[in-house]
């Protein structure tokens, strides 16, 4: 049965959806990354929605698609978009960081849909080249999506898999920057600047591709290019974090603040607003 | 290139192997190697990940023999273990080969998360592990990796004594579903008996049987306990010697006997006296209630001495004659009438 293509207009009612959903489950965690997971929802959405082949019938299956979040604090976008491929149902999020839950504040393996254990930066990018890599030994069909914290790249262990990846010619292997410009201390060109990102990449043998990372169309077309320029491709996704709740855009408290009562239903109000 | 420098330094020590029969065999990496090419000739989902280190690893004719089965990472062991984790959970088996010194503390996090926290079958290999790098002085000195690993949830520890030992822990290695890490030195080393290794080398290995002394080694120290108990006989003293294979998890039912049956024990390990195989053991024993006059032979916690591994085992008694020399003094302290 072929299921009929998600417009351009559903898929960003979904995105409103798992952003509602997202601070549905970390205001009753109390407990989260909120601001980051907000900035990746559309490009989880377009990737799991509309690029790649995964889901709960193919998940063993060696020839599915592989996405490891690097940026694992904001595992709660990937729980969100998991329960609603249904790997499990959204009651599970009930016990987000609840004790001796399996739904950590970072992903784990005993979840399914979670490729890698991750949460501690810089091991995304060295773990996806090592898919990467067998998916070239065995001439296998899959590509390899790993998402990014623009913060995250002062971390030495993805400059080395960068490199490695250009070497190796790992066109399946597309690495996605959540580039919203914060991190925890404050902006990250103010932390340890990073700029220029796509000269960087471009000069370690990577296509780079500059995008609206809340875009859902600029989404599909980057992330939907065809593997066959013998070049890992980087896309650099400009994302606001805290996207879709007024009072949180942008402002670097909320990277894991958690929102009192009055401040959630205010935000809840927005997000529910987005919906209509 | 010139042949290992055998594991035993004086002459004394390699006479006595002579007597005792013992056969020089190979360098521990050439075991690797050979038992790791016959492995991945035999099955192409088996890989070897390297950074830089195929020459030290003595894997040149591995990649010759199987180019498409060995992956070069370059001088960046942060990544070797990402990358070999990332391998292996596409379901390959993967053997990643590092100097033990970087491996096991540069690549600590990797091994930590993407390998054993992850729970993927990598086993990681520290080559020219302890001080076989001796003169190249604190950089390249491993004297950690027992006390960093064990520390680690999920992953077995193993230091083989001898090429028997090897190649039973590369094979047990390439089917354990878990990760794994493996220590080899640079010497040549005697096999140690006859008798085939025990195919899970979780399991210890005894050696010579006693109960006056019970000496206690992993790795490259094992062959000096050996000696020391065949010299310590001529002082009227019955030693008990254990390899064992595996620093963590312990071979409890061999050391618990020990214990129980020896008046003195002593452990002997190429590793600082902080966190390996004489902590482990002292922790068993104590906390099954037993208190045998007990003596840790390690490298002390003090500025680093540089030199050969000959050099470094005689300072530190790592040698037959340090080795014999501390267990009569315990068993003084034990009190023991002789």
């Amino acid at each position: 049965m072929t299921r009929p293509a998600l417009t351009d207009q559903h898929l960003r009612r979904k995105s409103a959806e798992y952003r509602r959903d997202v601070l549905r489950a970390i205001y009753h965690a109390g407990a989260g990354h909120t601001g980051g997971s907000l900035s990746c929802i559309d490009i989880l959405n377009v990737l799991y929605n509309r690029v790649m082949n995964i889901s709960p019938v193919n998940w063993r299956d060696p020839l599915r698609d592989r996405y490891v979040q690097s940026k694992g604090h904001s595992v709660e976008a990937l729980y969100v978009v998991l329960a609603d491929k249904g790997f499990y149902p959204f009651e599970s999020l009930e016990k987000l960081c609840r004790g001796g839950s399996y739904f950590v504040g970072h992903p784990t393996r005993k979840i399914p849909g979670i490729e890698m254990n991750t949460g501690a930066l810089g091991h995304g990018l060295p773990v996806s080249v090592g898919m990467a890599i067998a998916g070239k030994l065995d001439a296998a069909s899959y590509r390899v999506f790993t998402l990014l914290g623009d913060g995250e790249l002062a971390e030495g262990s993805n400059w080395e898999a960068a490199m490695c990846a250009a070497h190796y010619k790992l066109d399946n292997l597309t690495a996605i920057i959540d580039c919203n410009t914060l991190q925890i201390t404050g902006a990250t060109r103010d932390v340890c600047c990073n700029e220029p990102l796509d000269e960087k990449f471009t000069s370690f043998g990577w296509e780079v591709l500059c995008i609206d990372g809340h875009d859902v169309a600029e989404l599909t077309t980057a992330l939907s290019r065809p593997a066959a320029s013998g070049k890992p491709t980087c896309i650099i996704a400009r994302t606001v974090k805290g996207r879709g709740v007024s009072f949180m855009e942008g402002v670097v408290k909320w990277h894991h603040g958690v929102p009192s009562a009055d401040e959630f239903a205010v935000a809840m109000a927005e997000l529910e607003g987005a919906l209509k | 290139m010139s042949a290992p420098a055998p594991s035993l330094h004086s002459a004394e020590a390699k006479a006595r192997a002579e007597r005792l029969g013992l056969r020089l065999g190979k360098a521990n990496l050439d075991v690797f190697a050979e038992a790791l090419t016959e492995l991945a000739t035999a099955d192409r989902n088996v890989l070897a990940v390297t950074s830089d280190s195929r020459g030290s690893g003595k894997l040149k004719p591995f990649g010759e023999a199987l180019p498409k089965q060995i992956v070069e990472v370059g001088i960046a062991e942060q990544n070797l273990v990402g990358v070999a984790a990332g391998i292996a959970s596409c379901g390959k088996t993967v053997f990643a080969v590092s100097p033990a010194c970087f491996l096991a503390t540069r690549s600590l996090e990797q091994i930590k998360n993407d390998v054993c926290y992850s729970d993927l079958p990598v086993a990681l290999v520290g080559i020219s592990a302890g001080v076989s790098y001796g003169a190249l002085g604190s950089t390249h000195h491993s004297l950690h990796d027992f006390a960093a690993l064990r520390a680690i949830h999920n992953v077995t520890v193993l230091a083989p004594a001898d090429n028997r030992e090897t190649r039973s822990s590369i094979r047990w290695a390439a089917t354990h579903d878990r990760p794994v890490y493996l220590r080899f030195g640079k010497a040549a080393l005697y096999d140690l008996s006859d008798e085939p290794a025990p195919r899970d080398p979780r399991v210890a290995s005894l050696l010579r049987d006693g109960d006056d002394v019970a000496l206690i080694g992993a790795g490259e120290t094992v062959i000096h306990c050996l000696l020391a108990a065949d010299l310590l006989a001529e002082h009227g003293v019955e030693s008990r010697v254990l390899s064992i294979p595996s620093v963590k998890p312990l071979d409890e039912s061999a050391l618990l006997a020990a214990g129980r049956e020896c008046r003195v024990v002593l452990t002997a390990e190429e590793h600082s006296e902080h966190g390996g195989l004489g902590d482990a053991v002292a922790r068993l024993l104590l906390g099954a209630g037993m208190t045998p006059v007990f003596r840790g032979v390690a490298i002390p916690d003090e500025d680093t001495y540089t030199g050969s591994q000959a050099d470094i085992f005689g300072r530190y008694g790592l040698s037959m004659e340090g080795i014999a020399d501390r267990a009569l003094r315990a068993l003084d302290a034990a009190r023991v009438v002789l």
